[in-house]
């Protein structure tokens, strides 16, 4: 069944120069292998394609049961320079919990 | 136990957080971080405009409103001048005694080391007529150092933000410069607390529409043991909510590799940590592991980039979403007819029913941003019908300060510090 990454994570998300990290939480500890199976860092950029142009990397938090994702060249050069209306990259981690996954 | 509050995660966060944290409750330290990047530029800009300015001018301010608490404060108010900030603390409390943490500021010795950017590799040579400001980012050791004079308040330049908090517990339990586990479970107890809400219920995902209270959010507070083990919490009857939730969250805010968070002090392992719920609105963190602090420091260098605007307009019903596109390329053709070329534009349109516009250029030379910022409005009256919203009038052209990360010897960084009263 298919149910929106929502359901059974949290997220936020952050800037750091040209980068944007996401960091996913599953809200029970048995949900996290879910992450690990379904939250890759190719879906997080496939999700995001028109805003990250750079490569992702995904880290994993097995203590707090959370991945955290790293994505290059999503800013436009930087919170400065972005024209996006969120130059910040704060709105990538609600976003994020639109992603479909296989429960 | 010691007890450090963070009741400022910008500059321009709420002025009443510190005020709330010292009053209405039990607190021994106050931590106060008003650095972005961008502020440094800006304070730069002041500094070069009346050399008596340059720091957070409504720290001082804020001292005077605090000072008679007995709770010792730990601020970057300095920004690019510090002691004019410590002396204006001094003048307005003169009873207190302010210790100045130096050193950061490396604005005049930008041709002693190449300043390789860390994303491009590129020489800071080639922006080097652009820079405005440039300062290392130093670590807790100075701020511990500046607390042993018996300071009640150390004011500090340009220091990684969680180093405000790990400094108080360096100086109360006699942490050494190798205690790799404790110094890093203080960065992790900074890092937690370092944008303020954000770890109180603040911009929290995890059930954000039950979180009671937000209009009295309560600013968080760090309770540390000598042994590094410590509790996330809140006043007693203050707003918002500490919960595994929300301090999970900003764990993960702003971090890269979370097994090798950098600091000037220690590389802290945030995989290491446990997190328990420890009573209502405490969250008890064990377990942090630290790696050896790194050869290298982290520069903070901003530089002149060029320009860039932005405007919004607001369409109403039939067909807004329609409407505002269609205008959006009104303006792009205008700009093809009067020549002008961008570095980039964006367009967004917003919302359905109702639709806002919204529309940003950036280009290296002003004359192209301040010629667009005449060609959007104009739409009200010669685009697509109703539209509105255009209250502040013709967007304004920006200044852009870019970023150039780099690192430098951590021996090339010389602190001291110097005590005023």
């Amino acid at each position: 069944m298919k149910i929106p990454l929502g359901s059974i994570a949290h997220a936020r998300s952050g800037d750091k120069g040209d980068l944007v990290n996401i960091g996913v939480i599953a809200y029970r500890a048995e949900d996290y292998e879910l992450l690990l199976r379904e939250v890759t860092a190719e879906r997080v950029k496939e999700h995001f394609a028109d805003r990250i142009l750079g490569e992702v990397v995904g880290y994993e938090l097995p203590n707090i049961h959370a991945l955290n994702f790293v994505c290059r060249e999503a800013l436009m050069g930087g919170g400065t320079l972005s024209l996006h209306s969120d130059a910040q990259g704060k709105s990538f981690g609600g976003g994020l919990l639109g992603l479909m996954i296989d429960s | 136990m010691i007890r450090i509050g963070c009741g400022q995660g910008f500059w321009g966060d709420s002025s009443e957080a510190p005020v709330r944290l010292v009053e209405d409750g039990p607190l021994d330290y106050l931590a106060l971080d008003y650095l972005a990047e961008v502020t440094m530029s800006i304070l730069q800009k002041q500094k070069k405009e009346n050399p008596a300015f340059g720091y957070a001018r409504d720290f001082p301010a804020l001292m005077e409103r605090i000072q008679s608490r007995g709770v010792k404060v730990i601020a970057n108010a300095g920004g690019v001048n510090p002691v004019a900030c410590a002396e204006e603390v001094r003048r307005r409390c003169p009873q207190l005694k302010v210790a100045v943490v130096l050193g950061d500021d490396i604005l005049d010795r930008l041709d002693e080391y190449p300043f390789l950017n860390m994303d491009t590799g590129e020489a800071l040579s080639t922006v080097r007529e652009q820079v405005l400001s440039a300062n290392a980012y130093v670590g807790a050791f100075p701020i511990a150092e500046a607390l042993r004079t018996g300071a009640d308040v150390v004011v500090t330049g340009r220091c990684a933000d969680a180093a405000l908090v790990l400094a108080p517990m360096i100086f109360e339990f006699g942490w050494g410069e190798t205690d790799w586990d404790l110094l890093a479970a203080g960065i992790t107890a900074g890092h937690i607390v370092e944008c303020g809400a954000q770890c109180t219920g603040g911009n929290c995902l995890a059930d954000w529409e039950t979180i009671p209270d937000l209009a009295r959010i309560g600013y968080p507070i760090v309770e540390a043991e000598a042994n590094g083990t410590f509790v996330i919490t809140k006043h007693e009857g203050s707003g918002g909510r500490v919960s595994l939730g929300s301090v999970k969250e900003q764990l993960v805010y702003e971090v890269g590799d979370p097994r090798a968070y950098y600091t000037p002090d220690v590389i802290a392992d945030f995989t290491s940590v446990t997190l328990v719920e420890d009573g209502g609105d405490r969250v008890r963190v064990t377990g942090a592991h630290g790696l050896p602090r790194p050869e290298m420091l982290k520069a903070s260098i901003s530089y002149h980039w060029g320009w860039k605007a932005a405007g919004t307009l607001v369409y109403g019903p039939p067909m807004a979403a329609e409407k505002a596109r269609r205008g959006a390329a009104i303006v792009n053709e205008r700009c093809e007819i009067l020549g002008l070329r961008f570095d980039r534009a964006v367009t967004e349109v917003f919302g359905d029913e109702w639709a806002m516009l919204r529309m940003a250029v950036r280009a290296k030379e002003r004359g192209p941003v301040e010629r667009w910022t005449r060609e959007m409005i104009p739409l009200v009256l010669n685009g697509p019908p109703g539209a509105t919203g255009y209250g502040d009038g013709r967007p304004k052209a920006h200044q852009v300060v870019a970023y150039w990360p780099a690192l430098l010897p951590r021996e090339a960084v010389v602190t001291r510090v110097e005590v005023l009263g």
